[in-house]
C-alpha cells in the first residue's frame, strides 16, 4: 500500500518535471571559433527571431574546437558548429560525423560559400583572408621598402624581418602554404617557400599572432589575415594591411549540425538563420566578405580590393593533400632549431 | 589503502592505458604494431626536438638546483635577516601561470624589449627565453623540496662535529649534504621533469626552437593527429621510469634523520656568510619580482609599445577572446575543491606507503604509480582523459565536462609533488613512534591522529597551498576538458595569448597572481597558529 502510494507519487514528480520541461527553453550546444567579443551579439541577434532557443557557447580557437570535436566523435557534446573553418568541417564530414541538412534559403547563397553535396553537409558564413600586416614605424626605421606581393617577401632586404604562423599549428599558415601551392605550382611553390625561409624570423603557432606582433612592434612584417589586421589597426596600431599581388588564400567560417544531436529541431532553426540574410549582414560588421551576395558593405580598415584578390581555392586540394603538404613543410623547415637572426 | 590506490588507477593508470594503445591504432583505430613509432623516428626534425628539450631542462634545471639550493640554505641555516621576505618572494613564481614568465620576457627582451640590450643581439625567442622562463617557474617547486629536506635534522650531530672541531667545509660535505642528499635528487627529477613536460614556456617564447611538449601540441592541435601525439607522450614519459628507478635506488641509503629523541637545528649567527647569504637571496628576489613587475606593468598599458598610458581596460575580460570574468570564478571554486580533496587524498597515501607495515608489493606499486603524474605532461593527461572519460561504456563517463573532471585531473597531475613532500617529512620521523605506539596498544590510527598528522600539519598544508596554487595556474591539464560551464582564467591568459590579446592575458595573469597571493597571506597566518599550537616541540 506504502509503496503504491510512492509510485503514484515519483509518477506524478516525472510528469510535472516533463512538462515544465516541455516548456521550458531548447539548450543548444554550440562550438564555435568566433571572437568572443561577437558572440554576444550573435546570440542576442538569434535570440530575436528564436527566443525559445536558448546558446551554449564552447568557444576556442580553430585548431582546439576541431580537436575536441575530433577527440569527442564516439560521444559528441556538441549539436552545432556554428562558425569554424570550412576546412575542419571537412574533416569531420570525412569522418562521418556532419549531419546532411538543407537550410531554407541556402540556395540565396553564393556557391562557393555551401558544400556540393545535396543535401550540403556545411554553409559558409564568411570569408577570412590571407594579408600581409606591416608595421610602417619599425619598416620605416629599417629603411624597409613596402612589400606588394608574396615573392617580394623572399627579396634578401627582408631577411630575418618576416614572421609566419607554423602550418602544422595554425590553420592559417596551411592556408598559406596551401594558396602558394595551388597558385605557383608545386615546384614552384616549394621553391618560393625556400627562399621564403631564409627571411623567416620565426614561425609562431597561431595565425593572429603574426599581425598580433607586427602591430606591437616585435617584427616589422607579419602575414596573418585581413581580419585580424584590420583589429589591430583598430586599436590603433602603426599597421598597413597588404593584399598581395598574386592573390591570396582564403578560407571560410562555416556551420553545420553534428550527427546524433538530441536537438535536432532546434539546430535546423539555428541552421536557417545562419544563412539568412539577417544574419549575413550581421558577420558583416566584422567580416568584409560574406556567403550571401549583395549585402556586404565595406568594414572599417578592411583592406578595399579583397574580394577581388581572393584566389580560386580548391578546398579539396587543400584537404585531400593537407598531411602530405606538412610533412613535407616539417621535413623542409622545422629541423631548423635555432631562430634565424 | 584500497581505495586511495583505486583512485590511482582510474586516474592515472587507466587513462594511460588507453593512451599508449592510441599509440599502437592508425586513425581508423586499427592496430598497427610499432608503424607510428617507426614513423616518428624516421622524422629528423622531431627527433631533434628530444635532443633540444634534453638540453634546455637539464640546462635550467642545473641552473634551478644550485640556486634554489643556496636559497634553501640561507633560509634554514643562516641568520640572515629578512626571512620572511625572502620565504615569501621566492614563491611568487607559484602565483602565477607559467604563461606569464613568456609574456614577461617579451615586454623586457623583446625586440621591444626594455632591456634588450643585454642579450647582445641575441634573440629571446629560442633557448634562452626557454631556460629563463623555466628556470624562474619551477624554481619554488625546487625550493620546497630542498627547504622540507633541510629542515629537519639532528642538532646533536652539529655539536658533536664542533666537539670534534670539525672544519665548516667538512662539516657541510658530511653532515648537511648526506642529510639532504635524497631531498636533492628529489627536486632535482622534479626540476628536470617540470621543464622536460612544460608547454606554456615553450609556446609563448620558444620562437623555432621545437621541443617535445610542443611537438605534441604541434601533432594534436594543428595536424589533428592524435595517435602520433600519443607517440611523443609515450617518449616524454620515459625520464618518469628513470627517475623512479633512480628514486629507488638512493632511497634504500636513505636513513631517519629525526630520531625520537632529536634536537632541532638551530643556525648561530656569522657575520660574513650571512652577508653573502643576503645577497645572494636579494639578487634572486629581485629577479623574481621583475619578472612580475613587469607583468603588472603590461596589464595596465594601453597599447604597448606605442601608447603608454595607464588603463584599466584590459581588466574587461568578458570583451577578450578566451573566457571573461566567469572563468576567474570557476578557477577558484575548482581551486578550493582541489585543496581539499586533494591534501587528504595524498597525505593518507603518503602515510601508507612510508608508515604501512605489511603488503611491501602493493606499497612499493603505490610508490611507482604515485611518481607517474610528475612525467605526464598535462596535454598528454588531459587528452588520456578524454579518450577515457568521454567513452560512453566507461562508468565513470558522467563526470565528464563536469567540474569534478577539472578537480580529479588537477590533483592527479600535481600528486607526485605533493606526494614527495608527504613521504619526506614522514620519512624524517623515526619509525619509533609507530612502534611506541603499537607497544602501548594504540591502534595505528590513534597514533596516526595523534602524533603523524600535528607534527606534519605544516607539511600538510603546504601541499594543500600547493594545490591551491598549482590548480589557479595550471593550463595543460585541463585545456582539454573544460567545459563551457567550466572555463578556467588560466585557460583564458593562454587562449588571450594565442590570440594575441597579450595586454588581457597579463591582467588576466594577474587577477590569478592576486588571489593566490591572498591565499598564500592567509596560510601564513594559519601555518603560524598551528605551529605555535602543535609544533612547539621544535623550539623548545
Amino acid at each position: 500500500m506504502k509503496r503504491r502510494y510512492l509510485h503514484s507519487m515519483l509518477a506524478a514528480v516525472a510528469v510535472t518535471v516533463l512538462a515544465s520541461q516541455s516548456w521550458a527553453a531548447t539548450t543548444l550546444t554550440v562550438y564555435t571559433a568566433i571572437e568572443a567579443d561577437d558572440l554576444k551579439r550573435y546570440a542576442a541577434e538569434f535570440n530575436k527571431y528564436y527566443p525559445d532557443i536558448e546558446i551554449k557557447w564552447v568557444r576556442d580557437s580553430t585548431g582546439i574546437v576541431t580537436a575536441k570535436l575530433l577527440a569527442e566523435k564516439n560521444n559528441p557534446q556538441a549539436d552545432v558548429v556554428w562558425g569554424l573553418a570550412a576546412t575542419s568541417l571537412m574533416l569531420l564530414k570525412a569522418e562521418g560525423m556532419t549531419q546532411a541538412y538543407k537550410p531554407k534559403g541556402v540556395e540565396q547563397l553564393d556557391k562557393k560559400f555551401v558544400d556540393g553535396e545535396d543535401p550540403p553537409h556545411w554553409t559558409g558564413m564568411d570569408a577570412w583572408v590571407a594579408a600581409i600586416c606591416v608595421n610602417t614605424v619599425e619598416a620605416k626605421k629599417l629603411n624597409l621598402p613596402m612589400p606588394t606581393s608574396w615573392k617580394d617577401l623572399t627579396k634578401p632586404v627582408y631577411k630575418g624581418h618576416v614572421v609566419m604562423p607554423n602550418p602544422n599549428s595554425s590553420g592559417t599558415g596551411f592556408l598559406d602554404v596551401s594558396s602558394w601551392l595551388q597558385m605557383f605550382g608545386e615546384e614552384g611553390g616549394w621553391q618560393f617557400m625556400d627562399s621564403l625561409h631564409q627571411n623567416i624570423a620565426w614561425y609562431t603557432h597561431s595565425g593572429s599572432k603574426p599581425c598580433r606582433q607586427a602591430g606591437s612592434g616585435e617584427t616589422p612584417i607579419g602575414v596573418s589575415f585581413a581580419y585580424r589586421g584590420a583589429k589591430v589597426k583598430n586599436k590603433g596600431a602603426p599597421v598597413e594591411i597588404v593584399m598581395p599581388a598574386e592573390g591570396a588564400g582564403w578560407d571560410m567560417e562555416a556551420t553545420t549540425i553534428i550527427k546524433g544531436t538530441k536537438n535536432l529541431e532546434a539546430a535546423k532553426k539555428l541552421v536557417d538563420f545562419s544563412v539568412s540574410k539577417e544574419a549575413n549582414q550581421m558577420y558583416n560588421s566584422v567580416y568584409a566578405v560574406v556567403a550571401y551576395p549583395g549585402v556586404a558593405q565595406p568594414v572599417k580598415n578592411y583592406p578595399e580590393n579583397i574580394g577581388a584578390k581572393m584566389m580560386n581555392n580548391d578546398f579539396q586540394f587543400a584537404a585531400d593533400n593537407r598531411k602530405r603538404i606538412l610533412k613535407e613543410w616539417q621535413r623542409r623547415y622545422d629541423s631548423k632549431s635555432e631562430p634565424k637572426s | 589503502m584500497l581505495a586511495i590506490g583505486a583512485f590511482l588507477v582510474v586516474c592515472v593508470l587507466l587513462p594511460l592505458y588507453s593512451m599508449l594503445s592510441k599509440s599502437f591504432e592508425n586513425a581508423d583505430g586499427d592496430f598497427i604494431g610499432l608503424a607510428n613509432y617507426a614513423d616518428y623516428f624516421s622524422t629528423p626534425a622531431l627527433f631533434l626536438s628530444a635532443i633540444n628539450s634534453l638540453y634546455v631542462s637539464v640546462t635550467a634545471s642545473v641552473i634551478v638546483l644550485v640556486t634554489a639550493f643556496v636559497y634553501g640554505y640561507a633560509l634554514t641555516r643562516s641568520c640572515m635577516p629578512f626571512k620572511w621576505f625572502f620565504k615569501l618572494v621566492a614563491l611568487v613564481p607559484l602565483l602565477t601561470p607559467s604563461l606569464l614568465s613568456g609574456i614577461s620576457l617579451v615586454y623586457w627582451f623583446g625586440k621591444q624589449g626594455v632591456a634588450k640590450e643585454l642579450l647582445f643581439g641575441e634573440l629571446i625567442y629560442g633557448p634562452i627565453g626557454i631556460i629563463i622562463g623555466s628556470a624562474y617557474w619551477v624554481f619554488p617547486h625546487a625550493l620546497m623540496i630542498v627547504i622540507t629536506a633541510l629542515t629537519i635534522t639532528d642538532a646533536r650531530l652539529y655539536e658533536a662535529a664542533t666537539a670534534l672541531r670539525t672544519g665548516t667545509l667538512r662539516t657541510f660535505f658530511t653532515i648537511t649534504l648526506p642529510g639532504c642528499k635524497y631531498g636533492l635528487i628529489s627536486a632535482g627529477f622534479v626540476t628536470f621533469t617540470l621543464i622536460f613536460t612544460d608547454f606554456g614556456v615553450p609556446k609563448v617564447i620558444g620562437g623555432n626552437y621545437n621541443v617535445l611538449a610542443t611537438d605534441i601540441y604541434k601533432q594534436v592541435i594543428g595536424q589533428q593527429n592524435f595517435e602520433m601525439g600519443a607517440v611523443v607522450s609515450m617518449i616524454l614519459l620515459l625520464p618518469a621510469v628513470l627517475a623512479f628507478t633512480v628514486d629507488r635506488v638512493v632511497q634504500k641509503k636513505q636513513v631517519a634523520l629525526l630520531s625520537a629523541q632529536a634536537v632541532p637545528y638551530r643556525p648561530k649567527p656569522k657575520r660574513k656568510r650571512d652577508l653573502c647569504m643576503l645577497v645572494f637571496c636579494s639578487i634572486v628576489a629581485a629577479l623574481i619580482l621583475l619578472m612580475i613587475g613587469m607583468a603588472q606593468y603590461a596589464a595596465l598599458i594601453t597599447f604597448w609599445p606605442y601608447n603608454l598610458e595607464f588603463t584599466l581596460a584590459n581588466y574587461d575580460f568578458d570583451l577578450a577572446n578566451g573566457g571573461g570574468w566567469d572563468s576567474y570564478f570557476n578557477s577558484i571554486r575548482m581551486a578550493l575543491y582541489t585543496a581539499a580533496f586533494g591534501t587528504v587524498i595524498i597525505f593518507f597515501g603518503a602515510y601508507l606507503v612510508e608508515k604501512g607495515r605489511r603488503f611491501i608489493a602493493g606499497r612499493s606499486i603505490f610508490h611507482a604509480i604515485a611518481m607517474l603524474p610528475l612525467a605526464v605532461p598535462g596535454m598528454v593527461l588531459g587528452l588520456s582523459y578524454i579518450f577515457f572519460f568521454n567513452n560512453p561504456s566507461n562508468p565513470f563517463n558522467f563526470i565528464y565536462g563536469t567540474m569534478a573532471i577539472l578537480v580529479v585531473a588537477t590533483i592527479t597531475h600535481f600528486y607526485t609533488v605533493s606526494h614527495l613532500t608527504a613521504v619526506t617529512a614522514l620519512k624524517q620521523m623515526d619509525a619509533e613512534f609507530e612502534s611506541v605506539g603499537a607497544s602501548l596498544k594504540a591502534p595505528f590510527y590513534r597514533t596516526f591522529a595523534r602524533v603523524t598528522v600535528p607534527v606534519c600539519m605544516p607539511a600538510a598544508l603546504d601541499i594543500s597551498m600547493y594545490l591551491f596554487l598549482n590548480a589557479m595556474t595550471t593550463v595543460s591539464a585541463v585545456v582539454f576538458i573544460y567545459s563551457s560551464d567550466t572555463t578556467l582564467a588560466s585557460v583564458a591568459v593562454l587562449n588571450m595569448d594565442d590570440q594575441g590579446e597579450i595586454a588581457f592575458a597579463a591582467a588576466m595573469a594577474m587577477m590569478i597572481a592576486y588571489t593566490c597571493a591572498g591565499a598564500r597571506i592567509l596560510h601564513a597566518l594559519l601555518t603560524r597558529s598551528i605551529m605555535r599550537t602543535t609544533q612547539a616541540w621544535r623550539t623548545s
